[in-house]
């Protein structure tokens, strides 16, 4: 599983291609976001609802890559051969972990400075995002693969997803307006594990039906 | 066949009993007879997502393309009556709160549902293979289900909701009058029956197609 880790990652460096359009379609939402807001301030809801929104699509554009292209290049087969569905499912999750996660790292110091949210307490705040990535890196990495066996359009995973992720998503939204609210920690509990649950749930299910998916 | 007319005359007097019999809810007036019509359709609506998630696993494990047919055809009547209740519910939220749409959580999780029917299609149309379409739509269909009892158990017990409690409430109490609750409990099993007869249909026209196709094969090689 490390191996086919390792193999996804050094691929993306050597041709960047997710990266690359992950961060440029993220930075395009943002600079659009920003720029249509102007010097209005936002209520902590909103904020919440935005970076989602930005961290949500910015991710779609990307997160179907590391199965669609191995569709088209064929070498799916060859993988199908050489190790099991779980593993191959495994090492795909944590490689989307690891992309979504870069995403983030990428959008919130970039949204920090151009909306200019309330001031937030770092740690519980990383623990929300983690906790939303998470979900967001469980629900997709099966869908991607349905996708990618679906013919690999690239409308495909958002319309897929939407569905399954709003709960996360709606949770996200408040949570981070609990946090930039000085919410207690209560609050923010609730959500983080509402979070953890249901991308735990997801997972799962995703790690029962992925043979499924996978194989013909 | 005389099920067909018992479940007719079922629903005619449902109907007749739903505007004549049950007197107008306290506070809502008039207006709550919609209930009657409202919450069936809603019913339906997630018993055809259950049934076509129950034949998707199905096919899953037997492979058999029967399973699939059941599956797709449930869908379809499954959007319709969630179509139905969502149209339905967004008359009484506006002549109760006010407005068509102001994303109550209930109603968010019968607008999930659609949503989820809606992608359960687009999914199928873009898939050329027949089997390779059978299985996708089978894994999605369990998988898209998931949300469901989040959205609709545990959200709403975190956040307000305005929605009338369910039927099977958290007290386990009847809010009813007890003549509307039979009316109500009628029209359940009426909607239900609907749905297996439009189920009967569906099921002899796939028949009558696969006894069609065989007998065009019988002829070319003749």
């Amino acid at each position: 599983m490390r191996a086919l880790v390792w193999k996804d990652l050094l691929e993306e460096f050597r041709a960047r291609y997710a990266i690359n359009t992950l961060l440029m379609f993220a930075l395009t939402t943002l600079v659009m976001v920003s720029f249509a807001v102007g010097i209005d301030t936002l209520t902590p809801k909103l904020h919440g609802a935005l970076l989602w929104i930005i961290i949500f699509f910015a991710a779609m554009s990307g997160l179907a890559r590391p199965f669609v292209k191995e569709e088209e290049r064929g070498s799916a087969h060859a993988l199908r051969l050489s190790a099991a569905p779980e593993l191959i499912f495994a090492g795909k999750f944590f490689f989307n972990l690891l992309l979504a996660g870069a995403l983030t790292a990428l959008i919130w110091p970039l949204y920090y400075m151009m909306m200019a949210p309330p001031p937030v307490r770092p740690g519980l705040f990383l623990l929300l995002l983690l906790a939303g990535i998470f979900c967001l890196a469980a629900a997709t990495t099966i869908l991607a693969a349905i996708v990618a066996r679906a013919g690999g359009e690239n409308t495909l995973l958002p319309i897929l997803s939407f569905p399954l992720l709003l709960p996360a998503l709606v949770m996200a939204i408040n949570g981070t307006a609990a946090v930039m609210n000085q919410g207690s920690w209560d609050e923010v509990k609730q959500v983080l594990l509402f979070l953890t649950s249901y991308g735990a749930v997801l997972l799962t299910a995703s790690l029962l039906l992925f043979g499924y998916a996978w194989n013909d | 066949m005389a099920w067909k007319w018992i479940l007719g005359l079922w629903m005619l007097m449902v109907i007749v009993a739903a505007f004549l019999y049950v007197p107008p809810a306290m506070g809502l007036g008039e207006l709550s007879r919609i209930i009657f019509f409202h919450v069936p359709l809603a019913w339906v609506g997630v018993l055809a997502y259950l049934a076509a998630m129950f034949n998707g696993a199905r096919y899953l494990k037997y492979n058999e393309a029967r399973y699939d047919q059941q599956a797709v055809f449930n869908a379809e009547i499954g959007i319709v009556f969630t179509l139905l209740a969502t149209i339905t519910g967004a008359i009484f939220a506006r002549f109760t709160w006010g407005m068509y749409w102001n994303w109550d959580p209930r109603q968010t999780s019968i607008f999930i549902l659609l949503l989820i029917y809606g992608a359960y299609f687009i999914l199928r149309s873009s898939v050329e293979d027949e089997e390779r379409r059978a299985r996708l739509a089978s894994v999605y269909s369990i998988l898209a289900f998931i949300s469901v009892p989040f959205l609709t158990f545990i959200i709403p017990r975190l956040y307000a909701t305005l929605h009338p409690d369910p039927i099977i409430n958290v007290e386990g109490q009847l809010r009813m009058d007890s003549g509307m609750f039979l009316v109500f409990l009628a029209f359940l099993a009426g909607f239900t029956g609907i749905y297996y007869w439009i189920g009967t249909l569906h099921a002899r026209l796939v028949r009558l197609q696969d006894t069609k196709k065989r007998r065009e094969v019988d002829r070319d090689h003749a």
